[in-house]
Parts: C-alpha cells; sequence; structure tokens
C-alpha cells in the first residue's frame, strides 16, 4: 500500500470537483468494505480517497408508498433493513442487504458502493434491478443526470460513470398493489462466500393472485455485468402461475446466461444454478404476494 | 502401568492457565513483538509454476533509500547434499534450503526468491518490485497422476526413484515407491463373496491456521541468534535454521511465542531463516510477516492425492483381503505423508492378506507438510467408504462389520507391527450406544454415514523442571508451545502426583536456552511425552520434599509417607504437614527444590475415532448441510475433558471442511486460484451443528496415567463418514474430495 491522501467532502460540488481533478487517480470512499481491502492488497493505488458518507445528499433515507424510495448512495445495509416500511415495501433489497458480509460489514457497506463497485456478483444489483431502480448521477459541471440500474454497469469494475462523476442517489419506484420481490444467491457455505450465482425477481399478481401481471429477473455472477432477463420476465406477463410457466422463464434466464468457470464454480454449474434459483426467485416472491 | 482409576485433578475441569491472557488479547503473538531498531522484511515469491531462474539482479532494491539489506540463495552457505536428523524426522538439507530461498529454479507458486530488509513495511513491500527476476518458465506438474507419467516435466532432473532400496535407471517425478505385504492376496480374494475396488482423488488442502507465520531474529556481532516466532516446535526452529545457515545450535536461541495454530503447518521453517539471515547483514532485529495469500501459497499444504482401494469379504462379514496403492503429493520436494497413509489405511482392521503400496511423487506444488494425524485422512476416505460398500452389499451394519473385524492386540498389521491395545470395540459401541445412531432420520435427501479413523499417536522426547515456590505453588518450564490447551494437561499432571490443585501450578512455555530438549508440538504427543515428562519431574519433587520432612522430623526418608498431598510420618510421635506448609520450609531444611524429568516414552498408545453423521443435501444445487454430528474417541484418559472434547470437535469440523469445500483450485499455468479464506473454504459456524464430542477411555497402558494422544484422530472419519451418508441421502458414492456443490451436482449427473 502507498501512501494517499484523504478528503472529507463537505458538498456534492465539492467532492465531483476534487475528483475531477485527480480522475482514475482518485475514488469516492463510502464504506470502505471493497475499497479500502483494495487498496490495502495493492489491487489499486490511489493519490486521492474522497469520503463521500457524511453529504446530506448521500445520506437521504426516506420512503412514501406513493412516490417511493429515495436512497442515498451511501446509506449502509443496516440503516436500510432497520427501517420496517422500507423492509415491507422492497423485500428483494432487503434479502441482499442482510446477507452481505456479515453484521460487522453492514454496518458500513452501502448500496451505492456495491453497486459502483461494479462487480458481476454483487448482491444488491438484481433487486435494484427488478425493483426498477434509478441511478441519480451528478457531474463536476454541476449537473444531473439518471441511469437504470441495470445500464449502470459496464464491464467487471466498470461503469457509466465518467471522470468527476458521483453516484448520489437511488429512486426506487413505489411497490404497485399486488407485488412483492425476493433475491437469493448461491454460495457453497453458509456465509461469507461471493455469489455464484444470484437471482432477483419481482411480481405483480393480479387481484385473485393467481396470475401473473408482470415479472422482472436479473441475474448476477453469470455475465461481465448483472443482468436483466427481460425476455424471461416478459414471458410472465398475463400468465397463470404454474410450474410450467415458472420453468419455462427459468429456461429463458439461462439462455441469456454467459457464466465462465472460476474458482467459485464452473460455467456449466453457473447455467444449471441459474434456472434453479431464478425458480426459487420466483416462488418466493409469488409466495410473499400470497403471504401479505 | 495405567489402570481405570479415579484421580484428584486429573480428569477434573479447570480454567486453562493461559485462558485470561488470550480471552483479553493480552496475549503475546510473534507479530505483537516489537524491539528498537526494527527493521521489516518481505519476500519476493515466485509468480510461476515451474521456471528457471535465469539471474536476479538485486540492485535497484539495493538503491531504494529505505532498503537496508537484500537476500537471495547466494547468500547462503554452501551446505552438503546430506540427509540430517532433525529430531522430528529426515531432511535433505539441500531441499531445506532450496525450499527457503530458490537456487537454480522455482519449483511452486510463491516459492520465496529473495528478501529485502526496510525500514518499514510499506517500504519493504515497494523495494521487492526493483528486484529483477528473469525466468525461463517451464511447463508445470500439478497433479500426481500426471507427474507419475513417463513423459511429464521433471521438477528435478536428477531425482531417481527409489524402488524399495535401489535406485531407478532413469530420473523420475516418483521419489519412491515401498510395498507391505502380508499374507496371500490371491487367495485372500479367492475367499471373497464380495469384493470392492474403487478410485479415489483428494485435492490439496492447507491447515487454515488463523494466525500467519511470523518471525522476528537478532543475530548480534559475538554470533548468538535469537529468533522469536510463532512455531509448534522451538527445538525444531533451532535444529532447521542450524542446518540451513550452518550455525551451531548452542548459538541460536528460539523464543516461541504463543501460537494462533499450527496442525501440522508450523514445523517447517519458512521466513525464519530469512530474518535471520536480514539481521546477520544489518546487525538490526529484522521481522518478517506472511500474508494470508503467502500463507496458501508459500507454506505447506497437506497432499491431493490418487488411492485405490480394493477389499473383499465374506457375506457373514469377515474381510477376506485388502489392498491399496497410495499415490501422494510431495509438492516440490520428497517427502509426502504416504508413509503414514500406508500404515493407517487398513489399522483398525484385522487384514491376513494385505498388500500396500505407496508412491511418494513431486509436484508443482509447496512442499507438503505435516497436518493433523498426515495423510490417513486421505487413505481413510478410500476404505471406509469401499467398507460401507461392502457392508451395504452384504447386508450388514456398518458398525458390527467394525466389531467383527476389528484388529486385537497383536495381531499383525499389514505393514509388519503388531498391533497395540486399542479401545476399537468400546468406541464403537459408544458410537452405536449414542442416542443418535438409533434417533430417527426423517425426510427426503436425507441419510446417516459412520466411518473410522486410525492414527498411531507419537512419543518423542520432552523436559520438564519443576521449581517449588515458598507459596506452596509449583512453576513448571517446559517446552511444548500450547497450541489446544497443553498447558493446562500438562500442569494438571504434575498437580495429581503432588497433591496439589491445577490452580498451584504455574506453567511457562521456555525458549530452547530455558528448557531441556523437547519435540514439537504435534504427532498427538504433548499431553502424553510432555505430561510424562511433568510427571516424573513432580515425582523427582515429591521424593526430594519426602526428604525435606524426614530431615524436620528428623526420620528416616523410608519412614515419612506422601498421600493426599500431606507427608506424615508414624515414627514415635504423629507429624503431619501438607505440601504447601512443607513448601514454606524449605529454607530450613536445605534450600530450594528443583525437580527435573524427562520422557522419551515408546509406547504412545494409539487413538480411534468413530463418527456418526447426518447429512442432507440439496439435489438441485449440490449443497451437503451437516444436520447432526456425533464423534466417539478412545482418550485413554481425558486428562482435562474440555480440551479433549475441544480437539475432537476441532478435528471433527476440519475433517468436515476438507469433506465439503476446501481444496486447492489450480488453473492451466499451475497457479492458486483461491488464495485467500474467501475463496478457500473453511466451514464457518453457520455451517455446522455442535459436534457431539463422546469420551471413551481404554487406559493406554504405556502412561502413568493412561493418556493417549487425541489432537490427530478426530480429523481423519469425516470425510468418509460424509460421503457415505451423501449416498443414503441421494444415492451416489463420491469418490473425490471435496464433495462440492459443483463435484455432488456432476456426480448426480445434472451438470
Ligand atoms: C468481509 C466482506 C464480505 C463481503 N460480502 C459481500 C457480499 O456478501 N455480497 C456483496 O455483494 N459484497 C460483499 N462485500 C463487498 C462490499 O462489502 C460491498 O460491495 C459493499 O456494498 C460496498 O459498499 P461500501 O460502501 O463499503 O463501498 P466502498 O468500498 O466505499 O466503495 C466501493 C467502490 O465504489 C466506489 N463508490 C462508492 N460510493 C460511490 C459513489 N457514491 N459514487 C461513485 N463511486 C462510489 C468506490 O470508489 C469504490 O470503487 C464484502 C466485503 C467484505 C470486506
Amino acid at each position: 500500500m502507498r501512501a494517499f491522501e484523504y478528503v472529507p467532502a463537505k458538498t456534492v460540488a465539492e467532492a465531483t470537483s476534487l475528483l475531477a481533478e485527480k480522475g482514475d487517480q482518485a475514488k469516492p470512499l463510502a464504506g470502505g468494505t471493497d475499497l479500502i481491502v483494495m487498496v490495502r492488497e495493492n489491487r489499486r493505488q490511489l493519490e486521492r480517497m474522497v469520503d463521500i458518507k457524511d453529504l446530506p445528499e448521500t445520506n437521504v433515507l426516506s420512503y412514501s408508498p406513493d412516490t417511493g424510495l429515495d436512497l442515498g448512495a451511501a446509506v449502509p445495509c443496516h440503516k436500510i433493513y432497520a427501517d420496517d416500511a422500507i423492509s415491507a415495501a422492497y423485500p428483494g433489497l432487503i434479502d441482499a442487504a442482510k446477507i452481505i458480509g456479515g453484521t460487522a460489514i453492514q454496518g458500513r457497506a452501502s448500496v451505492g458502493g456495491n453497486l459502483c463497485n461494479a462487480s458481476p456478483a454483487a448482491d444488491t444489483i438484481p433487486p435494484l434491478i427488478v425493483l426498477g431502480a434509478i441511478c441519480v448521477i451528478a457531474g463536476a459541471d454541476g449537473s444531473t443526470r439518471e441511469v437504470p440500474v441495470e445500464e449502470f454497469c459496464t464491464a467487471p469494475g466498470q461503469t457509466v460513470l465518467e471522470r468527476g462523476e458521483l453516484l448520489v442517489s437511488f429512486k426506487v419506484p413505489a411497490p404497485p398493489q399486488n407485488s412483492s420481490s425476493f433475491y437469493l444467491r448461491f454460495i457453497p457455505r453458509n456465509e461469507m462466500d461471493i455469489a455464484v450465482v444470484g437471482a432477483g425477481a419481482s411480481v405483480v399478481l393480479d387481484d385473485a393472485k393467481t396470475s401473473i401481471v408482470s415479472a422482472r429477473i436479473s441475474l448476477a455472477a453469470v455475465a461481465p455485468t448483472p443482468l436483466l432477463a427481460e425476455e424471461a420476465g416478459a414471458s410472465l406477463a398475463g400468465k397463470e402461475i404454474s410450474d410450467d410457466a415458472i420453468n419455462a422463464a427459468a429456461e429463458a434466464a439461462q439462455a441469456i446466461a454467459r457464466p465462465i468457470s472460476d474458482m467459485r464454480g464452473t460455467a456449466e454449474q453457473r447455467t444449471h444454478l441459474v434456472g434453479v434459483l431464478t425458480r426459487r426467485a420466483l416462488n418466493g416472491a409469488i409466495q410473499r404476494v400470497k403471504e401479505a | 502401568m495405567a489402570e481405570k482409576k479415579d484421580y484428584k485433578v486429573v480428569g477434573t475441569r479447570p480454567i486453562r492457565h493461559d485462558g485470561v491472557d488470550k480471552v483479553t488479547g493480552r496475549a503475546l503473538y510473534g507479530a505483537d513483538f516489537y524491539a528498537v531498531g526494527l527493521l521489516h522484511g518481505r519476500v519476493l515469491r515466485s509468480p510461476h509454476a515451474h521456471a528457471r531462474i535465469k539471474s536476479i539482479d538485486t540492485s535497484r532494491a539495493e538503491a531504494h533509500p529505505g532498503v537496508r539489506a537484500v537476500v537471495t540463495a547466494k547468500d547462503f552457505p554452501d551446505v552438503e547434499d546430506k540427509i540430517a536428523d532433525l529430531g522430528e524426522g529426515a531432511a535433505n538439507v539441500k531441499d531445506l534450503q532450496d525450499n527457503v530461498l530458490a537456487g537454480d529454479k522455482v519449483l511452486y507458486k510463491g516459492h520465496q526468491v529473495a528478501a529485502v530488509a526496510a525500514i518499514d513495511p510499506h517500504t519493504a513491500e515497494e523495494a521487492l518490485e526493483l528486484i529483477d527476476v528473469e525466468y525461463e518458465v517451464l511447463p508445470p506438474v500439478i497433479s500426481v497422476l500426471d507427474a507419475m507419467k513417463e513423459d511429464a516435466p521433471l521438477l528435478h532432473e536428477n531425482m531417481r526413484t527409489d524402488e524399495m532400496g535401489e535406485k531407478s535407471e532413469n530420473p523420475s517425478n516418483i521419489a519412491s515407491h515401498f510395498q507391505h505385504k502380508q499374507g496371500d492376496l490371491e487367495k485372500g480374494f479367492a475367499e471373497a463373496d464380495v469384493v470392492v475396488e474403487r478410485e479415489y482423488t483428494t485435492e490439496t488442502v492447507h491447515q487454515g491456521y488463523i494466525e500467519p507465520h511470523n518471525a522476528t531474529a537478532l543475530y548480534n556481532p559475538d554470533g548468538h541468534l535469537t529468533i522469536w516466532c510463532s512455531t509448534q516446535g522451538a527445538f525444531a526452529v533451532r535444529e532447521q535454521v542450524a542446518e540451513i545457515l550452518e550455525l551451531p545450535v548452542s548459538k541460536i536461541k528460539v523464543v516461541p511465542m504463543e501460537i494462533g495454530g499450527g496442525f501440522g503447518g508450523k514445523i517447517n521453517v519458512y521466513i525464519k531463516p530469512i530474518a535471520a539471515m536480514l539481521s546477520m547483514k544489518t546487525g538490526k532485529p529484522v521481522k518478517v510477516l506472511m500474508s494470508r495469500a503467502d500463507v496458501f501459497e508459500g507454506t505447506g499444504p497437506t497432499p491431493g492425492s490418487y488411492v485405490r482401494v480394493k477389499m473383499g469379504a465374506t457375506n457373514d462379514g469377515h474381510i477376506t483381503a485388502a489392498e491399496a496403492y497410495l499415490a501422494f503429493e510431495a509438492g516440490a520436494y520428497a517427502g509426502s505423508p504416504v508413509g503414514a497413509a500406508a500404515f493407517c489405511v487398513f489399522s483398525p482392521y484385522k487384514v491376513e492378506n494385505g498388500q500396500v503400496d505407496g508412491y511418494d511423487v513431486v509436484v508443482n506444488k509447496p512442499k507438503t507438510a505435516a497436518y493433523r494425524a498426515p495423510g490417513a485422512t486421505n487413505a481413510a476416505f478410500a476404505a471406509e467408504t469401499v467398507i460401507d460398500e461392502i457392508c451395504e452389499k452384504i447386508g450388514m451394519d456398518p458398525l458390527e462389520f467394525r466389531i467383527l473385524n476389528s484388529a486385537k492386540e497383536g495381531d499383525i498389521r499389514v505393514d509388519g507391527p503388531p498391533a497395540p491395545r486399542v479401545g476399537f470395540v468400546e468406541t464403537v459401541e459408544a458410537a452405536k450406544d449414542h442416542p443418535h445412531y438409533s434417533a430417527p432420520l426423517e425426510g427426503e435427501n436425507r441419510g446417516r454415514g459412520v466411518a473410522s479413523g486410525y492414527w498411531p499417536n507419537f512419543g518423542m522426547k520432552s523436559s520438564v523442571v519443576i521449581n517449588v515456590t515458598a507459596d506452596g505453588t509449583i512453576s513448571l518450564v517446559e517446552g511444548s508451545t500450547d497450541i489446544g490447551g497443553t498447558r493446562a494437561a500438562i500442569a494438571m499432571q504434575a498437580a495429581e502426583v503432588l497433591g496439589i490443585p491445577a490452580e498451584s501450578v504455574t506453567p511457562t512455555v521456555a525458549d530452547t536456552d530455558s528448557v531441556g530438549y523437547t519435540a514439537v508440538t504435534g504427532g498427538s504427543r504433548t499431553a502424553f511425552a510432555t505430561g510424562y515428562a511433568a510427571y516424573e519431574a513432580a515425582q523427582d519433587v515429591k521424593q526430594q520434599m519426602i526428604e525435606r520432612a524426614a530431615k524436620l522430623w528428623e526420620v528416616d526418608t523410608d519412614a515419612v509417607q506422601f498421600a493426599d498431598g500431606v507427608f506424615s510420618t508414624v515414627n514415635g510421635k504423629e507429624e503431619e504437614i501438607d505440601f504447601k506448609g512443607l513448601a514454606a520450609r524449605l529454607d530450613e531444611t536445605g534450600g530450594p527444590v528443583v525437580g527435573r524429568g524427562t520422557a522419551d516414552p515408546n509406547q504412545p498408545g494409539p487413538s480411534i475415532g468413530v463418527h456418526v453423521v447426518d447429512v442432507e443435501v440439496d439435489p438441485e444445487t449440490g449443497k451437503i448441510d451437516i444436520l447432526r454430528y456425533t464423534a466417539t474417541q478412545d482418550a485413554g484418559k481425558a486428562v482435562h475433558p474440555s480440551y479433549v472434547e475441544g480437539q475432537i470437535q476441532g478435528g471433527a469440523v476440519q475433517g468436515i471442511g476438507w469433506a465439503l469445500n476446501e481444496e486447492y483450485i489450480y488453473n492451466e499455468k499451475g497457479e492458486m486460484t483461491n488464495a485467500s479464506f474467501l475463496d478457500y473454504r473453511i466451514p464457518t459456524c453457520l455451517d455446522l451443528p455442535m459436534i457431539d464430542a463422546v469420551i471413551v477411555e481404554v487406559p493406554n497402558p504405556g502412561h502413568p496415567y493412561g493418556v493417549r494422544g487425541v489432537g490427530e484422530t478426530p480429523i481423519i472419519a469425516p470425510p468418509a463418514a460424509i460421503a457415505n451418508a451423501v449416498y443414503r441421502a441421494v444415492g451416489v458414492r463420491m469418490k473425490e474430495l471435496p464433495m462440492s456443490p459443483g463435484r455432488v451436482l456432476k456426480t448426480l449427473g445434472k451438470i
């Protein structure tokens, strides 16, 4: 590890200009559970770390059943799942927030950091995608732009963020009537692992809760970026809930998976697991609507 | 000597002497060591699995203003190509040196190539990037079967196979082949009603001790070298460093710090000689620490292996013949634990017709080191699952089969010696009688399996000194580093002799200048052999105290009795004084009392364990969950039952980890791709049920209290027990370790 400069930013504008000055050599610091580890292990060298975890804008956490959730990029996981209304509205996101690392990590780790780290296996990204979350990004010139989460990651560790840009918050739409979400991952142990495959699903059911109005499915760790399995989700729209319909959606999800073989699993294993986890995620989300 | 007896201290559960220090975080580990003027050393490691070193240029690193010294293999003294007896086993000194700093070739990724000492750790790390090494990359060979092929890339161009004493003509990666034989194999198999022959492979696994290796060395101009470090054996470090650096042992003092686990992996030296060389060059204390990746890539794991076992039995359950072919990866230099594997593979059983072949094979992986019952787990995975298949075929309860075939004292083993007394039948019966074995196991994809594990245990040398203190306590100086609560177990054996409470003993683990020679904490020998030395030292104290009482009372020593901590005499008048009272009167009866004891006991008494496990398999993901686990084991006499249970639980957990997920995963370039605790998956507490440890006590006749070593045996049975349970859960026989989800899916035909 080499010495670097640490600057706590007081405003979004200050943060973006501090970042813009150094380009590649500067990085925002949220919880630091990815960044500090990488710098310590020499996997990343920096001249400047810009601490953004004390900005008001990156710490918003407000939910209304009408307008949905505003989630600051630096809000740590434990604050999200401590909020009962948010937990009830977005159970899929909570599934992910509760399995990142362990209690200590969740005290620091943010959803913003999880997304910006852009790991193909990041746990909160599939639920954000299936919930239709939008990223609010501030630029060094004072501008703001919005990008859907599914378009945010471009390659492992790479995002759409340009020089000086900062992810400020997420806008997550209010959950529709008769809807719910679910996220699960497969890991060889029961904790302390990175997803071999992750799958998130959100469903909207009809009033009778026997048919699917719409569904979204997202996959982690089976491609260079987390995937929105658009066709798989769309295939369920208007279908009665049945094993056949769910199996067909799972197969459609398998069809877009492009996994690699590595120390966490082989490509065949991952493709197989996409089917298993997609089924389980869909059934889990449906079950939650039925139980609500 | 020992029968089943009741003791006052032995068998109780006092608080361990090092407990408060450890739970308050005050215990001093090697990384905590600090000295004025301390420099920090870091090691440059090979990025290649196999390469010739064409040149090493250290000039840029040496020119760095923060760097104080750089060392490479050139700085070693020229040692002879000889086998040195290092007390814990012989080793080729050149190999030892070459493993510490590579000479002509690097033989695994992570092989140490050079090292620097600098003013701080970051400068040292940076300076490593300034060392220019030119490599000629060679093709690596990673698995034992590949390495045995005739056209395999050779690690050591001059190595010839030692074929039961004869050297082969052509060079080979097979360092040696041996064979044990007994009876008539063909006849045995002909008599069998069922014969099962299966092949198994296991991957390289690491001990996974939590504390990485560390060493601080200070070389004084008067030629004295001191090393503060984490080790299982201070004397073993002294001997190895002396051989590698050609220093007299008397000039080296090794100070063992507290140790955060070793399991066999902290016997061999890696950075200790390097810290010493850097201190010799700088005249300053130099501290070298490993990272976790260094530990995985650069220190000795336990071997991957290929094992074939063939066994025949009659329909009424008698083993008629058994054959094993064991090929073990030694790592980069010869010396795998295949010998111990051959010793253990059929040891629990009476095998009249048997043959065991062992092959020791070098591969481009770190030189293997000991790991809890080295070799036995690989072998038992094969033998104990073959037995399970036989039991299934003949319709016999697998525990009944074990009782029926258990070796009795004096039965001749396949590898030659007669079987000593061990409580195998008693241990199997404890498993059978345990409520677990008869509990209903309901639900889909669930199954119960059993297996047993045998380890011979070791004796070896230990020394203990006891000083009697005026307040009636004793200080006990020993040379065994305390890994599993051995301070307590050793202290208790002395306390028992002297009739004082365990709390009245202050045990100290001393450096190599301050205590007599003591072999490593390993081979399950410490509570047994150092405990034996403590017993002897306490006997010496007792005798001297009797003399003091005699003096006090002006009677013959013969007239003094000692029982339950009280000295008494009936000569004329009745006199009585307890240990504490007499300790206060040493000054007036001749001064200090110092007792000494040494031991080199040759009857360590094997230990055997029988494990019962319930699993549930998720047939869609291939994941195995451990639902319930019971481990019974013959401990001879459990000196401190909590620590015996702790050993049984810890060993079972490591065996479970080996069974489920632990493995070195290599890419085609021979690089380990999972050198972190994230992807080298030891079980966490969420992956395990409480391990129910059941202690069986069949006293070891070779120890005054009947103690048998217990530390190693419990790792042996888990993989086989789990494989047998998986079969009952989902109907497939797993023949590869680890039984990771991907492998289970494959075996189930799901992928
Ligand atoms: C022990 C351990 C276990 C873990 N387990 C899991 C797990 O189970 N699942 C999982 O998905 N992850 C896991 N992680 C990874 C990590 O905890 C998560 O990715 C976490 O959400 C990162 O959040 P953070 O706030 O700590 O991010 P940081 O480390 O602060 O930042 C991560 C990256 O995002 C950038 N960044 C942060 N905030 C912004 C922003 N507002 N705008 C632009 N860029 C930004 C940083 O510069 C950095 O590159 C684990 C990590 C550890 C150490």
